[in-house]
């Protein structure tokens, strides 16, 4: 057993539901009890859907356990079909019927029903909601497409000399982080390189479109956790070539033009030379000069983890300090990723890891998901989100893709706000002693949050802090970083350990009154890693009290 | 199955006939009842035994509150776990003996069952007395269900507080008669009534569930019950078996709900009727001046409940009699007859009551009578805006302090909002 607060992904199942409801002309039956409807919220709320999922459940109860809940299934699916009158069915279980073992494949083909029936084996205990929407999108794929499937061996059929290449649109799902807004700049950006959309797949889709998904010449992988075991199973059937780049981010679109336009044997060089994202210019102008070298923590699911940290180091100058995923199917490729960067991957779906990783790592700018959107609010840490989980600001009215050329444009707006913008953290510095800016003031636009800004830093401390300064000193901040790291303390390694600067000190430190005081003069968000590079030159060098020399020659030291 | 409902001539719609409905049912588990007890009791934690599925309904119904230091979570079964059960039992163990040491604030732990568990026939009660012997007499740990295949939504509460009621002290022998208030409440209700029952001159009122778990309400035969919730089925039966009388009353939702109830209790009380009238007359006029505004909106309205919470029934009674509107159907997850007698007496006569639901076959319902305002669930909520239908979303109801007197404008206003505002946006 495992015990789970929040969890970055739904049970399998919701994986099914995000691919049927994405899709027009499915309609899907699970086998499930009363209450498991619950999900129908996530579409109709998140993504605010208009309609209902096209969903089924058998809403089975305790007095049906006891006579024939195969008998409440095959109702089920013999009213579905007879009300919705779908071109395909899907059938399955979640977790609890997974446990009663009917066999919803079985059940479903004796009914003999006159539209393909896809049965769904979905391990609730072992597997997630991502797991489940790849699983189930491969399922229908080789259902509806592989009858049309030629001989094995046979060679793919040269493209006539005035046919324009084909491509399909793979990966795009109910639920899907900005998938609506994706497509259609991807769709665009193929459009300008002279390749057909053929079909894009789940989204909007119906059976009859999953059938001609061999016609395409090659696939465009938008996300690889949903559709890269169905493009897989395309290519060795139709010899369709896929995409490996996704295009977020300036770099990445460049090199994904240059992939599709290889694929598809074209010339990129028009569409690369008009290439019109304005995000290049942004972070040359010398506004942005503030940003480099900012640290950044980076955590996601593995395709937006990766894009996201080439962005940061590549496009805006970051330092990469973190970057991890909890889509375990991909760690291999987030490993890659981090060894770039020199930091270590951090592959967990424990939202309270990820928690003590950012605090030890202390960043300037979080880039993640609803999690570590509170958990940086917490830690007073500016964040953007850039992953799924989110919540319903995340599936805004306004277009905000994440690829492509204006994705670019969205990402740089995204990750840039929340951080001071250059103008008003200098102004900031310069005037770090008047009363509206002084040093414990926080920016206004992170609110009464952001006081807690050094707060990791001063819960490692054995005593707290003096209030020597002229300016008000944070009262209650320890409790809160203190709890966070107990807690993920206790949950990674069953005993409490003490915080990070106590334990490697076998002597407290103690930070005299001036050297505090002169502590509070740096800005607040450089104060934390001030504070712990003090403490760590003077643990290196015995020291047990630290002046405003040892200040000063701790930054000397550090100083990059 | 779609049988009309004829009117009937008696009081009301006591002996009404109920179309029972069975299929899909478009509501939550108990276990979402988890979201609003664990604010009420404070020094409680909540641990599901379940599987993904369970946390992330949590999740999804807990919205934002899950990182305010929740006192909730889901010990999620994994694959090991269902190799042998007593693989399952000592895992429990672990986890429990792990958040009771994270969490020394906690007094009481409820190991609430979910639908994977009991499949799998845990015995969550033998692992609660077992627990319960190790951290004795620090932590108290009991058990109840929560899961799909039990409960409905607001039984949760039920389970939970049934599981509460053998740890209630008795009365003494010779106590005097006292009142028991059951339901959780908002507090500033819970206060209100408390002020009111103290005006009237009913000196010994005490809620249950308490505001913390050290605090249980004692019970026994002088033990009058005041139901405040219609969905507590099995903690009515479990303290009237300790000797608690139950008073008959319609439920606090209204000025005539809320004075009904009062007056149940003045009258168990032999409370004096002039000093009743007293404080009960302004506070019943205060809120029949503020209900006045909303009436002007909804009178004539229709009105068609979805199944969700039990509280259909009452809400419908004053939706009726005191703004006004016509009811098309009210829908109940489950009608108990007994503690809902008083309001079925004051439903208008010949109102479809409906029972169970078939999801699909209650929307050709709904969609055919076309009503004005649709109280419904987040699921179906949006997709029937999107068909021009106006809906009140069901959940609310039960968030929001809408019980006695000061409360019946707001839940007239919680009515009255859609209404407005598709009258107010013009795109």
């Amino acid at each position: 057993m495992q015990l789970t607060v929040w969890t970055y992904e739904a049970p399998p199942h919701v994986g099914a539901m995000r691919i049927a409801t994405a899709m027009e002309g499915v309609h899907y039956v699970l086998h499930a009890p009363q209450g498991d409807t619950y999900a129908d919220l996530l579409f109709t709320m998140i993504e605010r859907a208009t309609k209902r999922p096209p969903v089924t459940y058998t809403t089975f109860q305790a007095r049906d356990l006891g006579s024939d809940t195969a008998e409440l299934f095959k109702t089920s699916v013999k009213e579905a079909y007879e009300r919705f009158r779908p071109q395909a069915l899907l059938v399955g279980a979640s977790c609890t019927a997974e446990l009663i073992q009917d066999d919803p494949g079985g059940l479903a083909r004796a009914l003999d029903l006159p539209i393909p029936v896809v049965p769904l084996e979905l391990p609730a205990y072992q597997r997630k909601e991502n797991w489940g929407a790849a699983e189930t999108f491969y399922r229908l794929v080789r259902t509806l497409a592989g009858p049309h499937a030629p001989p094995p061996g046979s060679k793919r059929p040269a493209r006539g000399p005035d046919d324009a290449p084909r491509c399909n649109i793979l990966g795009p799902t109910a639920l899907g982080f900005r998938h609506r807004d994706d497509v259609h700049e991807v769709t665009g950006l193929l459009h300008r390189l002279g390749v057909t959309v053929n079909v894009v797949a789940p989204l909007g889709a119906t059976p009859a479109d999953i059938a001609r998904l061999g016609e395409a010449d090659f696939n465009v992988v938008l996300y690889p956790e949903i559709a890269y075991q169905a493009a897989q199973w395309l290519d060795r059937t139709f010899g369709q070539k896929s995409t490996k780049v996704v295009p977020i981010g300036v770099g990445a679109t460049r090199d994904f033009i240059a992939e599709v336009a290889a694929l598809a044997s074209v010339d990129p060089a028009p569409v690369l030379a008009g290439a019109p994202s304005r995000a290049p210019w942004y972070a040359r102008s010398v506004d942005s000069t503030y940003l480099t070298g900012k640290r950044v923590f980076v955590f996601g699911d593995a395709t937006h983890a990766i894009a996201a940290a080439r962005i940061a180091a590549d496009e805006l100058g970051f330092e990469v300090v973190g970057l991890g995923t909890y889509s375990r199917e991909f760690a291999r490729e987030v490993r890659a990723a981090a060894a770039k960067y020199g930091v270590e991957p951090l592959i967990t779906d424990d939202y309270l890891d990820v928690e003590a990783a950012i605090a030890a790592a202390h960043p300037e700018l979080v880039l993640g998901t609803q999690m570590e959107r509170h958990t940086a609010k917490r830690l007073g840490v500016p964040c953007a989100v850039i992953s799924a989980p989110v919540h319903v600001q995340d599936f805004p009215a306004r277009y905000a893709p994440q690829m492509g050329h204006e994705g670019a444009n969205v990402l740089f707006d995204t990750f840039v706000h929340p951080l001071m913008m250059g103008l008003e953290e200098h102004l900031l510095t310069m005037f770090r002693e008047d009363f509206e800016f002084h040093a414990d003031a926080a920016p206004s636009h992170l609110g009464v949050a952001a006081s807690r800004g050094e707060a990791p830093s001063v819960a490692a401390d054995p005593a707290p802090a003096p209030a020597v300064s002229p300016t008000p000193v944070p009262g209650p901040v320890p409790s809160m970083a203190a709890a966070a790291s107990a807690e993920a303390a206790v949950v990674t390694d069953a005993a409490p350990i003490p915080s990070a600067a106590a334990a490697a000190s076998p002597v407290p430190l103690r930070w005299a009154a001036d050297a505090e005081k002169e502590l509070h003069k740096i800005p607040f968000f450089v104060r934390g890693k001030a504070r712990r590079n003090t403490e760590r030159f003077a643990q290196d060098r015995g020291l047990s009290l630290i002046t405003i020399e040892t200040l000063y020659d701790a930054k000397a030291h550090f100083s990059r | 199955m779609n049988a009309v409902v004829a009117p009937v001539a008696n009081a009301g719609c006591v002996d009404a006939p109920v179309l029972y409905e069975r299929g899909q049912r478009e509501v939550f588990c108990g276990l979402t009842g988890i979201v609003w007890l664990h604010r009420k009791i404070q020094d409680a934690f909540f641990l599901v035994v379940g599987s993904r599925t369970c946390a992330h309904l949590l999740q999804s119904a807990a919205g934002v509150m899950i990182f305010a230091e929740p006192r909730f979570a889901t010990a999620v079964i994994e694959e090991r776990d269902l190799a042998g059960l007593a693989d399952a039992n000592s895992e429990l163990d672990r986890v429990v003996t792990r958040l009771i040491e994270r969490r020394p604030d906690i007094r009481l732990l409820f190991l609430v069952g979910s639908c994977p568990s009991e499949v799998i026939k845990l015995d969550l009660d033998r692992a609660a007395t077992r627990l319960s012997q190790s951290f004795a007499p620090r932590v108290r740990i009991r058990a109840w269900s929560g899961s799909g295949l039990d409960t409905t939504f607001t039984q949760g509460e039920d389970a939970c507080l049934a599981a509460l009621v053998p740890d209630m002290p008795a009365t003494e022998a010779d106590a005097p008669p006292s009142l028991l208030v059951v339901g959780a409440l908002a507090e500033v209700v819970e206060d209100q009534m408390a002020r009111l029952f103290a005006e009237i001159g009913i000196e010994r009122v005490r809620f249950f569930p308490p505001r913390r778990s050290d605090d249980l309400p004692p019970v026994g035969p002088g033990t009058r019950l005041l139901l405040a919730q219609p969905f507590l089925a099995e903690t009515a039966r479990l303290l009237e078996k300790r000797g608690a009388t139950r008073l008959t009353a319609p439920f606090p939702l209204g000025v005539e709900g809320t004075a009904g109830w009062f007056g149940a209790a003045a009258r168990a009380f032999g409370v004096d009727e002039a000093r009743f009238d007293a404080a009960i007359a302004p506070r019943a006029e205060r809120a029949r001046t503020a209900l006045a505004r909303h009436r002007e909106r909804l009178a004539g309205k229709s009105l068609f409940f979805f199944p969700d919470s039990q509280l259909e029934v009452p809400l419908a009674r004053f939706a009726a009699r005191e703004l006004g509107m016509r009811l098309v159907e009210v829908g109940t997850p489950y009608l108990h007859r007994g503690h809902l007698a008083a309001e079925l007496a004051l439903l208008p006569p010949g109102t479809m009551l409906s029972e169970g639901q078939n999801v699909d076959n209650q929307l050709d319902r709904c969609r055919a009578a076309q009503p004005d305002l649709t109280v419904c669930g987040l699921g179906l909520a949006n997709p029937l805006e999107a068909e021009g239908l106006a809906t009140k979303w069901s959940i609310e109801l039960l968030f929001t302090p809408v019980h006695g007197f000061e409360q019946a404008a707001d839940l007239a206003e919680l009515f009255a909002r859609p209404l407005v505002r598709r009258s107010r946006l013009k795109v």
